[in-house]
């Protein structure tokens, strides 16, 4: 989707502002919050894409004016509803109302050490061959999609060369739908400054992003 | 640290006021309870959680990782090959960190690493990414002007330099691997990793000097 996350080329966004010795948490909620995501997270009951997709669907005024641990908040929420454990009256309450549905894990403090050092890889063996090869050029799709997409808005209908062919793995654009993992060879695509920026590149520029073979072209 | 104080709370155009705080205060404890009322959390496992990353997981990591690539050419020529796990090897595996690629700065290029969309990081050998590296400034220039946002870090490179950036649009993770400092070669891998700042790993920064470093 066209939505508030995808910034890369945006102008007017601000300074950058990197704070000296920053904390990893600015105030106790945010503490709660990373824990909270994860733990849910955990229940197995949704995928990282679909994760993603509730971040990037937050009404856009919303994602931009918020710090990163409050997207994350606001997106477990809806999350937590449409999967049935929680429901917007007991979030307005602040206390549970019914029984909800019960997850297929949970996470208890014992399994916090193993679960994060297992973490939750998404690469998947296939058996077609990769369409493209290494110093290929290849120009990526024009599309506007209305949903889950992972090839920025910057990089669209722009020649670029394969660089690495870097394994295959889960389609983000359907696994976050629930319409399967429908895993695909992923690419280093490698783009010249001036493809992508036109007039004005800075000329010392080259810009890659990691690409599904769907989002390419033979050129 | 104050809680009510932010580094991005300083008047630089951002939109956080000390109310909103309170509101997400009181959102997060709201969601938490009914969590913990439905028995679907485990407060003692989000401490576990929290613990680990302020820590155990954090820039120390790669700072291990980028001190053994530079002492050891085997070690180095490994994690150019599968760094994943040669990063393993030294004990880093895990969650944002489970597909792992290493890019090397070299005298000609200069490696820089950002998440255009969301937030990717390599948590495993990085810990939890910085505020600024999630949020939309750096995100949204990174890509178009790498040398502005570099301007802003203190590092200005040469006009001849190259700037590659990578965009984390799949679920591969980035570290870059900074130059090695001049005036490091009899320095043990401990006092190596001192020279090593989690900017320089993300390609915001380079690795410090012996001088600087003291």
């Amino acid at each position: 989707m066209n939505g508030p996350h995808d910034l890369g080329g945006q102008h007017g966004l601000g300074p950058i502002a990197p704070e000296k010795d920053e904390p990893y948490f600015h105030a106790e909620w945010e503490k709660r919050a990373l824990g909270i995501t994860l733990s849910c997270g955990a229940f197995g009951a949704w995928t990282i894409d679909e994760s993603r997709h509730a971040r990037e669907s937050l009404p856009p005024a919303t994602y931009l004016a918020a710090s990163y641990y409050e997207i994350w908040t606001r997106a477990l929420e809806t999350l937590l509803k449409r999967h049935g454990f929680v429901t917007q009256a007991e979030l307005d309450a602040g206390h549970m109302l019914e029984k909800g549905r019960e997850p297929k894990r949970l996470l208890k403090a014992d399994m916090v050490a193993g679960v994060l050092a297992k973490g939750g890889p998404c690469d998947r063996a296939i058996d077609t061959p990769p369409r493209f090869v290494v110093g290929e050029r290849v120009r990526t799709k024009n599309f506007n999609p209305e949903t889950h997409t992972r090839l920025p808005r910057y990089a669209r209908a722009k020649v670029g060369v394969v660089e690495a062919v870097q394994g295959s793995f889960v389609f983000p654009d359907d696994n976050a739908h629930g319409q399967g993992e429908n895993p695909q060879w992923v690419y280093t695509v490698v783009f010249d400054g001036g493809e992508i920026w036109g007039e004005g590149a800075d000329p010392s520029l080259a810009v890659s992003i990691d690409a599904s073979e769907s989002y390419l072209e033979h050129v | 640290m104050s809680k009510h104080h932010r580094g991005h709370d300083d008047g630089h155009g951002h939109h956080h006021h000390a109310n909103q705080f309170t509101d997400m205060e009181a959102r997060v404890k709201a969601l938490e309870t009914v969590l913990t009322e439905k028995g679907l959390i485990d407060p003692a496992a989000i401490d576990a959680i929290v613990e680990t990353y302020e820590t155990k997981i954090g820039p120390r990591n790669g700072a291990r990782v980028v001190a053994k690539t530079w002492s050891d050419p085997d070690f180095a020529d490994w994690l150019k090959r599968d760094a994943t796990a040669a990063i393993a090897s030294l004990g880093f595996t895990g969650r944002q960190g489970e597909h792992m690629r290493a890019v090397f700065n070299t005298p000609d290029t200069h490696n820089l690493i950002v998440c255009t969309l969301c937030s990717c990081y390599p948590w495993a050998v990085l810990g939890l990414p910085p505020v600024w590296y999630k949020a939309p400034p750096y995100r949204s220039r990174a890509v178009i002007d790498p040398r502005g946002v570099l301007a802003e870090f203190g590092l200005e490179l040469p006009g001849a330099k190259k700037i590659r950036v990578w965009d984390s649009t799949a679920e591969l993770r980035y570290l870059v691997v900074p130059e090695r400092p001049e005036g490091t070669a009899g320095l043990d891998e401990e006092a190596l990793a001192a020279l090593v700042t989690r900017d320089s790993m993300i390609g915001t920064g380079l690795a410090l000097s012996p001088e600087a470093a003291r």
